[in-house]
């Protein structure tokens, strides 16, 4: 879909890893890590969205936050815009901030109750610029403005604000800096159905407006068709697709990307009879003792002895997607991809065979 | 640019909110009202009601007639056992109680706040001090108290003169043995505060540390600190009066709330009035605080203003 001769990636992430320890025992000793993202490289092209994509626990709102380093990594590197995020010393980290933002999950807990909306969407200026009052209160009300909200509304407080109105103030301040990078962890989560739409078109408008870049992390995927330009989807901790949004939900190619997929409604009464919904058996196994081999080889339809022995590495199978998995990496047997199969194994959870 | 920003209302201080909406908080404007009069009584009351508080007759056939009597124009508040005078001894007493409780809760909810935050916000410090208030908890306090008294009441006397140094003494005694439960309490608050997004927010605009703490966990622990804080003085007054009696806080002539009431105990049958003002004094103004506390605490509260 993206030309690679064009200009360098804004975020690239290389080998992203977060682990987090476990302490167990009266002596609170490190027996373990949870997993939460391994291994995990993907390229941002400017301008452009990604969305990420997966159920619940499988490590997306974990890398966002990494990528903004909210969460230290333990290995790998992030370099957004050609700064490596990763290392960066506390100063210096302070004065790349500007430059990444982020939209939070839930509007209500991401706003401190006690400050005013103009003083929440003033806070990042207040710390990163040596505006006047005066300057200042006019950026806050042109930030209002782009979010499409009533600048009457500067003295109030987020409890009188309904959750798309909150959402907007989340926006506007991640926008106070003029980011290059917005990760946005699930913005349109804890909205209900008509308030959604309303904040991915805000999102789009204001991504056209300002050349903003995303990293869209949702586990809507209708909506993630709508927003994204390419489309990770991540499996307990590792990115198990990577391709672009048409091809992805066209025809998907790792079998968990098509079982998740598959999961999408039909607005389409006649098309929705006939989709054929990919039952996963068994339960996503705890990311702090991930399978050996494949991660999602515990529950695939087309599991093969190798996907229990190696790990496949995330490879590029058609031009423009990458892929981890077996079926297509190995010479070993034809891709069918078109799954369906029934998982006739019964697998524990965190079991390896 | 459809409406000028002229036109719109500036934002404004928050202060004048807080104002508006103690104001409507009746049980605090009468808390207020009332300790407002408790520290008129005592500060002012002195200089009309010229009697000395320690005065004793030095004719001791006077002195004798003049003990124990009923409320009449020359003692409002009748005399004690040596007939000194219970009102200016009242005002007198006051003075020192209020001064005590409000400087001695001050210094407990500062180091317990100061201790709490730091606990609840660096985990590296958390273990250490959490550790360090257990052990203060563990610590039996009057015996603590005795010995803090014993060692230093003398040398702070000479240095300071023997009020500002028993005074200064008295607060900072009790305002170290009862931080403790401050700072538990904040400690839990604030470590349920820093996991909250909007403090995950303001590290991704980069706000450093000190002004997370200062802009977002305080303002938010506001409450249980103010509770901590209408209950202290109540506790820091008994305290020193239980100091008082066991002869280790201010001399036994030196009045107190918390002296009066000990002094009287001992005639609760006779004249039982010599136990009821002071410890009307005592309950008026702990009873005011708290509603204080309470009105603060309600005014600070976006979400409970306006409403």
């Amino acid at each position: 879909m993206r030309d690679t001769t064009a200009p360098p990636p804004l975020v690239r992430v290389r080998g992203l890893k977060i682990h987090f320890p476990i302490y167990t025992g009266l002596f609170r000793r490190h027996t373990g890590d949870v997993r939460a993202v391994d291994d995990v490289s993907f390229d941002i092209w400017p301008g452009e969205t990604l969305g990420l994509v997966g159920e619940s626990g499988c490590g997306k709102s974990t890398c966002g936050r990494a990528l903004l380093r909210l969460y230290e990594p333990t290995a790998g590197s992030v370099q957004i815009a050609g700064t490596d995020i990763a290392t960066l010393d506390a100063g210096a980290l302070r004065r790349a901030r500007p430059m990444m933002q982020m939209v939070f999950q839930d509007p209500q807990a991401s706003l401190n109750p006690r400050m005013t909306l103009a003083d929440i969407i003033g806070e990042p200026l207040s710390e990163h610029t040596t505006l006047t009052q005066d300057e200042r209160l006019a950026r806050i009300y042109e930030l209002m403005d782009q979010v499409g909200l009533n600048r009457r509304f500067a003295n109030r407080y987020p409890h009188e604000f309904s959750g798309g109105q909150r959402q907007r103030i989340g926006i506007a301040r991640a926008l106070a800096l003029n980011p290059k990078f917005v990760v946005c962890d699930e913005p349109i989560a804890a909205l209900d159905v008509s308030i959604q739409a309303q904040v991915v078109n805000l999102l789009e408008d204001l991504q056209d407006r300002l050349g903003l870049t995303y990293l869209f992390i949702s586990h809507d995927l209708s909506m993630v068709r709508h927003i994204a330009d390419r489309v990770a989807v991540m499996y307990l901790g590792r990115i198990a697709e990577l391709s672009p949004r048409d091809a992805l939900y066209e025809r998907p190619l790792h079998p968990y990307a098509q079982a998740l997929l598959s999961a999408v409604p039909e607005p389409d009464p006649a098309r929705e009879s006939s989709r054929r919904r990919i039952i996963l058996k068994g339960d996503v196994p705890s990311p702090a003792r991930p399978p050996r081999g494949c991660r999602f080889c515990t529950r695939c339809p087309q599991v093969m002895p190798v996907c229990r022995e190696v790990q496949p590495e995330l490879a590029e199978v058609e031009p423009g997607r990458l892929v981890a998995c077996h079926l297509y990496t190995a010479t070993t047997q034809t891709a069918g991809p078109t799954g369906g199969t029934e998982a006739t194994e019964h697998v524990q959870q965190g079991e390896t065979p | 640019m459809t409406d000028a920003p002229d036109t719109l209302e500036r934002p404004r201080s928050q202060w004048r909110d807080v104002w508006l909406q103690f104001r409507s908080h009746k049980g605090a404007m009468a808390g207020l009202a009332v300790f407002v009069t408790l520290i008129l009584f005592v500060t002012l009351g002195p200089l009309i009601w010229r009697i000395d508080p320690t005065y004793i007759d030095p004719d001791p056939v006077r002195m004798i007639r003049g003990r124990n009597q009923p409320p009449s124009w020359a003692h409002p508040l009748g005399t004690d056992q040596l007939g000194r005078d219970m009102l200016a001894r009242m005002m007198a007493g006051g003075q020192v109680s209020i001064a005590v409780g409000l400087v001695a809760m001050s210094i407990s909810v500062l180091l317990g706040t100061l201790v709490g935050v730091l606990a609840g916000y660096f985990r590296k410090l958390d273990n250490p001090l959490m550790r360090l208030t257990d052990l203060f908890l563990a610590l039996p306090l009057l015996p603590l108290l005795l010995v803090m008294v014993m060692l230093f009441r003398d040398a702070l006397a000479r240095a300071l003169g023997p009020e500002t140094g028993t005074f200064l003494m008295i607060v900072t005694a009790i305002g170290v043995t009862s931080w403790m439960q401050a700072a538990r309490i904040v400690r839990g608050e604030v470590l349920a505060l820093k996991e909250r997004e909007f403090v995950l927010a303001a590290r991704s605009i980069g706000t450093p540390s000190r002004r997370i703490i200062l802009r977002h966990i305080l303002p938010n622990v506001m409450s249980p600190i103010m509770v901590a804080a209408t209950l202290g003085i109540a506790s820091a007054i008994i305290t020193e009066s239980a100091l008082s009696f066991l002869g280790l806080g201010f001399p036994p002539d030196f009045p107190t709330w918390g002296r009066l009431l000990f002094d009287g105990v001992d005639y609760l049958q006779q004249y039982p009035e010599r136990v009821i003002w002071p410890g009307l004094a005592i309950s008026l103004t702990v009873l005011s605080v708290n509603y204080i506390g309470d009105g603060l605490r309600d005014a600070l509260d976006p979400r409970i203003r306006g409403r």
